[in-house]
């Protein structure tokens, strides 16, 4: 049994099924309210979701409840009554108060390298750390008080780090990706940060631009597990790979259909492969020709295959979201599941060689986590 | 003394009780002393800088104020979320 939670518009939805078929829904939580992010902790089996209430502001819930015991609430209710769900706030998801910035969304959970390590990813390019399992978080102040953070600029979507790469086995070593404040760095558990930008390339400013350029809007990093120095990152326009540990990028975009596009995957047992999921352009986010395809790279990124068999190929107009695109397993039976904001799923069990529909008529997915 | 009123959810956070009695002078004061009561309000109404959240509204005596907005004995705030809609 596969379990997949999806981050919606319209709430978190729990999904459950073999793969290969459609899944059924099986639990609804926070109705109506946006969830930007949902994950499961495969430690603890805690289930975290970041919400952002227009009225009341960004806020992480937790629930170490199994999902066939979170009962359907009669209503929008928010935040989830604790007597019944069982869903806790998290404490300390704040930025010092009386100062000139406020949290306005978190992006990205994500465990650690360290028993009980938790990790949360904000906007304004803020990190935060939990050491009890998610349940209190506390600020990462040096990237916080970083020098340069005047300067940094908003992406679209906001100031947002929305990618945590860790390094297997080692707690001290992370990668962040800010939009659009570039690649960020750190080798001692994130007293000190330093940029990882060389090689990455803005076309939307002038080609005379500082190299020390910060304004990188990164949409998506994800670490080779089986290699950590080796990362993919998905850009603004450019799929880049570093092989040390971030710290320089080559282009490996080409042979997509476009180099543009937010999600992005990786094989935990070959850090060769790699999947995204281009989109035609920034100003036509969707996808390529109206076909719904993944594309694959086994090569380090020298060549890409396009993967859509099982998916839609006729005026398929599909946006899928950077943080809506998850695996699980590895190899040939590399797991993929990805969601896009017309409310559909699909699937792979086979590394993207077959896709099948997981569900349809879904609020708009902002999330995929499978496990 | 103000009497602030609180509708659901924060009314839930606040000990689930729909009034408080608060001593202050401002709306903005009122508002942290009421946080200061009930910590589970705390992010809910104002965000780290101490501004009110811009979707939540704050009535003096039935009047849409402001932060700065000047309390008297007896008046009567009430904290409503702004209507929702569009997506």
């Amino acid at each position: 049994m596969t379990e997949l939670l999806l981050g919606t518009r319209k709430g978190l939805l729990a999904l459950e099924g073999e793969p290969g078929g459609p899944f059924e829904v099986r639990a609804r939580a926070f109705p109506g309210e946006t969830i930007d992010y949902t994950t499961r902790d495969p430690r603890s089996g805690r289930v975290f979701a970041t919400v952002t209430s227009p009225f009341y502001g960004p806020k992480i819930f937790y629930t170490d409840l199994p999902v066939a015991d979170w009962p359907e609430p009669d209503g929008p209710s928010f935040p989830p009554p604790q007597e019944v769900e069982g869903w806790q706030q998290a404490s300390g998801v704040v930025l010092p108060e009386g100062g000139k910035l406020a949290l306005k969304r978190i992006w990205v959970i994500e465990p650690g390298e360290a028993d009980r390590l938790v990790y949360a990813g904000g906007d304004p390019g803020v990190l935060f750390a939990s050491r009890d399992g998610g349940a209190s978080f506390e600020l990462n102040q040096a990237l916080f008080t970083e020098p340069t953070r005047a300067g940094w600029q908003p992406g679209g979507g906001g100031l947002c780090l929305h990618s945590i790469a860790t390094w297997p086995g080692d707690p001290d070593r992370l990668a962040i990706g800010i939009s659009a404040a570039g690649v960020w760095l750190t080798e001692d558990g994130g007293r000190s940060w330093r940029q990882g930008n060389q090689g990455l390339i803005a076309r939307y400013v002038p080609d005379n631009a500082p190299e020390d350029q910060i304004a990188l809007c990164v949409h998506r990093i994800h670490r080779a597990a089986k290699r950590p120095e080796r990362l993919f990152l998905q850009f603004h326009g450019g799929v880049y790979r570093s092989d040390d540990a971030g710290s320089s990028w080559r282009a490996v975009g080409g042979g997509l259909p476009s180099d543009f596009g937010f999600p992005l995957a990786v094989d935990p047992a070959d850090p060769d492969s790699a999947y995204v999921i281009p989109l035609t352009a920034d100003l036509d986010r969707v996808t390529p020709g109206a076909r719904m395809r993944v594309y694959e790279t086994r090569d380090g990124g020298s060549s890409w295959s396009a993967r859509g068999d099982g998916l839609p190929q006729d005026h398929a107009y599909l946006t899928i979201l950077r943080e809506a695109f998850d695996w699980i397993g590895s190899g040939d039976q590399l797991g993929l599941y990805f969601g896009a904001t017309s409310g559909e799923v699909f699937g792979s069990t086979d590394a993207g060689a077959h896709w099948f529909s997981v569900a349809e008529r879904l609020p708009p997915v902002l999330s995929v986590s499978v496990s | 003394m103000a009497v602030v009123r609180l509708r659901e959810p924060l009314k839930r956070l606040a000990n689930n009780r729909s009034e408080h009695e608060v001593s202050a002078t401002t709306v903005i004061e009122v508002l942290r002393a009421l946080e200061a009561t009930e910590p589970a309000l705390s992010g809910w109404i104002l965000d780290e800088r101490g501004i009110v959240r811009p979707h939540i509204n704050v009535f003096v005596n039935g009047e849409l104020s402001n932060s700065a907005s000047a309390l008297e004995e007896g008046d009567r705030v009430d904290v409503i979320p702004a209507i929702s809609g569009g997506t």
